[in-house]
């Protein structure tokens, strides 16, 4: 069966590679895919939207209606893993491990959570110590991330970036923040409520922004009506609306990879993971 | 950019393709993806699309890698076939 398989990918494989001798050369310009619109992106771009990152552009406004959907595609995996995932039953045993002694103190079920004190800390059941390098590093590396994850947002109009990977990078510095430390002190700077209300209000900005352009008597998501409201020159307010839009999408990104990572990290249960 | 270097790009990124799905240890297969985007990510930069290369790192070589170890720390390490 085995062999069979594998004969049937190497013909497959075969014919397509056989195929692509037929493809256009790469960068050739009378190839189907840029004769037509892909030239009009190129040299009428600047002056329709006065930004001067081609593919922020296309992607925030010429195809906006296609990132407006991908976002809400974002939303609803984080809601999709918190749905599935989010398990409220409480775990058998509590550790506490007296700081300056050392004793661990294991707490069966029927008691109550005691709070951590100043005596006291929560441990995970399969506990590694804290290296106090690694919690060092990462507590300077961590507000760096997070500064040059709003670069990103903010300078997608000018330079490669944008919403989708600052939010990306944002996210990643809770992830970071919970792997170094535990998951308790990440969930402890941000809360579950909050992460699921920034996903949710990441779909809204964007909505919001099509919705606001309609009502100034424009087509939906049509930036350039922003003008009757915003005191910018109407050539800038096309780079302004985009990058309300990207902001949105930043949130949402943001806030549905820590919902993914806490919920696949602790099994749902939020207490202790990784 | 000299074809060596495109060269050099594609066969690792076959060589961690390959060994990406015949290792039986999934958390290495977890890193393997992780190098496997990055490759990705250079061809892309090679290509000249920026965006979509700081893509790959941010979200293949970056979080996707993460959300692997964690889902392979809380089922199975190694696989049945």
């Amino acid at each position: 069966m085995k062999y069979i398989g594998l004969l049937i990918v190497a013909v497959c494989g075969g014919i397509l590679l056989s195929a692509t001798s037929d493809f256009p050369d790469w960068g050739y310009s009378q190839s189907p895919a840029s004769t037509y619109l892909s030239n009009h992106y190129i040299e009428k771009s600047i002056e329709e939207t006065g930004v001067p990152n081609l593919v922020t552009s296309v992607l925030a406004d010429y195809r906006s209606f296609d990132t407006m959907f991908e976002t809400a595609v974002i939303f609803c995996a984080g809601l999709v893993c918190f749905l599935l995932l989010r398990n409220y039953n409480r775990q058998k045993k509590f550790f506490y491990r007296h700081i300056s002694t050392g004793v661990v103190l294991c707490f069966k079920d029927n008691c109550k959570n005691l709070p951590a004190s100043k005596k006291f800390e929560q441990m995970d059941a399969d506990w590694i110590p804290h290296d106090l390098i690694i919690m060092t590093v990462c507590r300077i590396l961590i507000p760096f991330i997070q500064i040059y994850a709003l670069y990103v947002v903010a300078h997608g109009d000018f330079s490669p970036g944008g919403g989708f990977q600052g939010g990306v990078i944002f996210g990643s510095s809770f992830i970071l923040l919970a792997i170094s430390y535990n998951l308790q002190t990440a969930m402890k700077k941000i809360k579950e409520k909050i992460l699921g209300l920034l996903s949710a209000l990441g779909v809204l900005i964007y909505v919001g922004i099509g919705i606001i352009c309609m009502f100034l008597g424009g087509n939906f998501l049509d930036y350039s009506q922003l003008a009757k409201i915003l005191p910018v020159d109407p050539i800038h307010v096309r780079a302004l609306g985009m990058l309300g839009v990207e902001i949105g999408v930043g949130i949402a990104v943001m806030a549905v990879m820590v919902v993914i990572y806490v919920n696949i990290a602790s099994e749902g249960r939020h207490d202790e993971g990784l | 950019m000299p074809w060596q270097i495109d060269l050099i790009v594609l066969i690792f990124v076959i060589l961690c393709a390959i060994t990406a799905i015949s290792v039986k240890d999934l958390l290495s297969t977890a890193i393997l993806f992780g190098a496997y985007s990055f490759m990705m990510c250079l061809l892309w930069a090679i290509m000249g699309a920026v965006d979509v290369a700081f893509t790959e790192a941010s979200v293949g070589a970056g979080v996707s890698t993460v959300f692997f170890v964690a889902a392979v720390f809380n089922t199975t390490r190694r696989t049945k076939d």
